[in-house]
């Protein structure tokens, strides 16, 4: 039971990075339909502002934290600009294959002028072990879980009661008839890109002091699964993708808590598989009717 | 984004077979003399390089140790053949970490840059894939870190006549691990964790189980990259192991020491030399790096008592600012192996040069005294690290 116990809060610190990361890519989808998979590497960046701001200048963590927020948001937004703003009206297909080529560019860009080679992260929180009951967490799993869960809800708040948030909920919808209501799609887009990235910088920064270890590939990996994660949730949903995280890293622990280590990765994207087969539009996902 | 992957697989192929077929003709051209030799007064050394990539980090590393070689050797004039110093001139070129990167990045070097001898590839299946353009331009190729055994044969085991390397391959390191877990450590009953995604990993995972005499409790995989063993680490927590074999890299073991020690697993920890590297215990944060034990060639010990060692880590210490790690040391030894060999063969002949390098003897080098063996091995001695509190503070000696 211990382990079990162990196992789950292993699971929910691995899947509350999946959720942050799985956040920005629906939000994104859900307001202009593209998979930005440059996503995982905005998390790099913001494990590296914290890398380079905690090491050098000495700040506080929060502090790190909120700006790496603030800088990841700045990159997402000139991002957007940069790659996406002028393919807006060209086939999806195009601005997926530019995704792709920047994501290339930011890992091998990271690469040529930082270095390939993992660095380690400063530790600017001490890690503390508390032991409740026999199974053990640290004060580092606690920060991680209380800091994603307040992002969520925040995210939530923004999207739900602000006014920002009725408008890319209309552009959502549809963009056209949003900017007929007087709503400029652009800023739109521009915010939430904004914002997507925004929670990927703060779980770079949160995955950079918990595992102490930081590479320009990071983001590859959680990067696929964080998708993985969303489509679970349904594409486009908020509350799906924070389900979906959680649901993935939990899936993950269970299948090296049985001793099937090998085939984790396997295990995540056969699970993609099935969603995609038996539920295409996710556990919270919309069904739409597409018209041909 | 399936098909444009397909796409540009075809294409990279296409080149390769052009690669290929410009690889023919050339060799055809200058028949009467084969392979490439030095012009003027600079003997070109091609390095065929992990440049960027998942193995970056690691190809980084080698090209230091190269570049570090290189610049010592310039300074003191270079090469010196038949009373004629050559300057060594380093042509890097990126494999990407791919294997057909590999094969046109060596096609480059060998057939347009006309290198006397090539350093690299890093990783096995990358060196693996240059072997053919190497032996068909009948130039030799040096790689730093491919482990496997199989490396250095062909598909009926017999010895590729181009193709060395520096390092240990695994069959020897593995083994090594499981005597000193057996004789030293007294250890009954093991858990292995290895890096799945590379031969590296699971070769030395085979070895060591081979001959180790005791139980292995439970055999968990990773895959390279990977940064969360919470789950296989709690796992095996009560399985009642007395050492855990963990061959890999340093930038995941160092997190599997991290978490294993933070969640209360207080035994041994045995490695590989993927581990002998200063950010280790940097990762694994000095208070856990206890009782970690790795088989290395390279042992910063030895400096103490070793002068060529000692030579090299200061150069390094003043050139990168840095400890030199092991990576660094090999790829070091690579370029003095291509200086011997055309010491010894009087000629900057790649041919010569090649058949120079299976004759190494004692020679001495950064990672230990080496001689090449019949499968183009290098027979070196090979030592175990034990860290305390992040330090290196005993190196174990094995014969």
């Amino acid at each position: 039971m211990h382990t079990i116990i162990q196992q789950l809060i292993n699971g929910l610190s691995l899947g509350s990075i999946y959720a942050l990361l799985a956040l920005g890519y629906t939000m994104v989808y859900g307001v202009i339909k593209l998979i930005n998979f440059a996503h995982g590497d905005i998390y790099m960046l913001g494990a590296f502002w914290g890398y380079y701001v905690l090491k050098f200048w000495h700040l506080n963590f929060f502090v790190a934290l909120l700006t790496a927020m603030v800088f990841c948001a700045i990159l997402g937004v000139v991002i957007e600009f940069l790659a996406y703003r002028p393919l807006r009206h060209a086939p999806r297909i195009t601005a997926l294959i530019t995704a792709i080529g920047v994501s290339y560019l930011l890992e091998n860009g990271m690469s040529y002028l930082f270095g390939a080679s993992a660095r380690n992260f400063p530790q600017a929180i001490e890690q503390q072990n508390y032991h409740i009951g026999g199974f053990a967490i640290s004060n580092i799993q606690v920060l991680i879980l209380v800091t994603a869960i307040v992002l969520m809800l925040a995210l939530q708040l923004v999207i739900k009661r602000s006014k920002m948030g009725k408008a890319m909920r209309a552009v959502a919808v549809d963009q056209d008839a949003a900017e007929l209501m007087g709503i400029n799609p652009n800023h739109v887009i521009s915010f939430t890109f904004a914002l997507g990235s925004a929670l990927a910088g703060a779980a770079g920064v949160l995955i950079g002091l918990y595992y102490n270890t930081i590479d320009p590939l990071m983001g590859m990996t959680p990067g696929i699964k964080a998708f993985v994660a969303a489509v679970v949730g349904g594409i486009g949903s908020i509350p799906g993708a924070s389900l979906g995280g959680f649901l993935i890293g939990i899936l993950e622990t269970i299948v090296q808590a049985v001793g099937l280590s090998a085939y984790k990765d396997a295990a995540v994207y056969i699970v993609l598989i099935i969603i995609l087969l038996v539920m295409p539009s996710g556990i919270f996902g919309k069904r739409t009717k597409e018209k041909v | 984004m399936k098909k444009t992957t397909i796409k540009k697989m075809s294409a990279a192929a296409a080149a390769v077979a052009a690669m290929f077929v410009m690889a023919g003709c050339s060799t055809a051209a200058n028949s009467a003399k084969k392979g490439n030799s030095a012009s003027g007064s600079t003997i070109k050394i091609g390095v065929n390089m992990e440049l960027s990539g998942a193995a970056a980090g690691y190809g980084e590393q080698e090209k230091q140790g190269i570049e570090l070689a290189v610049s010592q050797i310039n300074a003191k004039g270079g090469i010196k053949v038949d009373g004629k110093k050559y300057k060594i001139k380093p042509v890097y070129r990126d494999n990407k970490t791919s294997t057909s990167g590999s094969a046109s990045a060596v096609a480059q070097l060998v057939n347009n840059d006309k290198v006397s001898a090539v350093v690299g590839p890093a990783t096995t299946n990358d060196a693996t894939a240059s072997i053919p353009n190497v032996t068909k331009a009948n130039v030799a190729q040096i790689s730093p870190s491919a482990t496997d055994p199989g490396y250095t044969l062909d598909k009926n085991g017999k010895v590729q006549t181009y193709v060395f390397r520096s390092c240990f391959e695994n069959n020897f390191q593995g083994q090594t691990a499981a005597h000193f877990a057996n004789n030293t450590l007294k250890a009954k009953k093991v858990a292995i964790i290895a890096d799945n995604s590379t031969d590296y990993g699971t070769g030395l995972a085979k070895a060591f189980k081979n001959e180790f005499k005791g139980s292995v409790v439970s055999t968990q995989y990773f895959q390279e990259g990977d940064k969360d063993f919470n789950a296989i680490l709690t796992a095996i927590k009560n399985k009642g192991f007395d050492a855990i074999y963990a061959p890999g890299y340093y930038s995941e073991i160092g997190l599997i020491v991290k978490q294993a020690r933070q969640m209360g697993i207080k035994s041994p920890i045995v490695g590989s030399d993927g581990m002998a590297d200063p950010k280790l215990a940097k990762i694994a944060g000095a208070n856990n790096a206890n009782d970690v034990y790795y088989t290395t060639p390279f042992s910063t010990k030895s400096a103490d008592t070793d002068a060529t060692v000692r030579s090299f880590m200061t150069a390094f210490k003043n050139k990168f600012h840095a400890e030199a790690p092991t990576f660094s040391a090999l790829a070091y030894d690579s370029v003095y192996m291509v200086k011997q060999a055309a010491e010894d063969a009087k000629s900057t002949n790649s041919v010569d040069i090649a058949k120079a390098i299976a004759k190494i003897k004692g020679m001495k080098g950064a990672t230990g005294e080496m001689t090449i063996d019949a499968k183009h091995n290098p027979e070196k001695p090979i030592a175990i690290e034990q860290m305390t509190k992040g330090k290196v503070v005993k190196a174990y000696t094995v014969k």
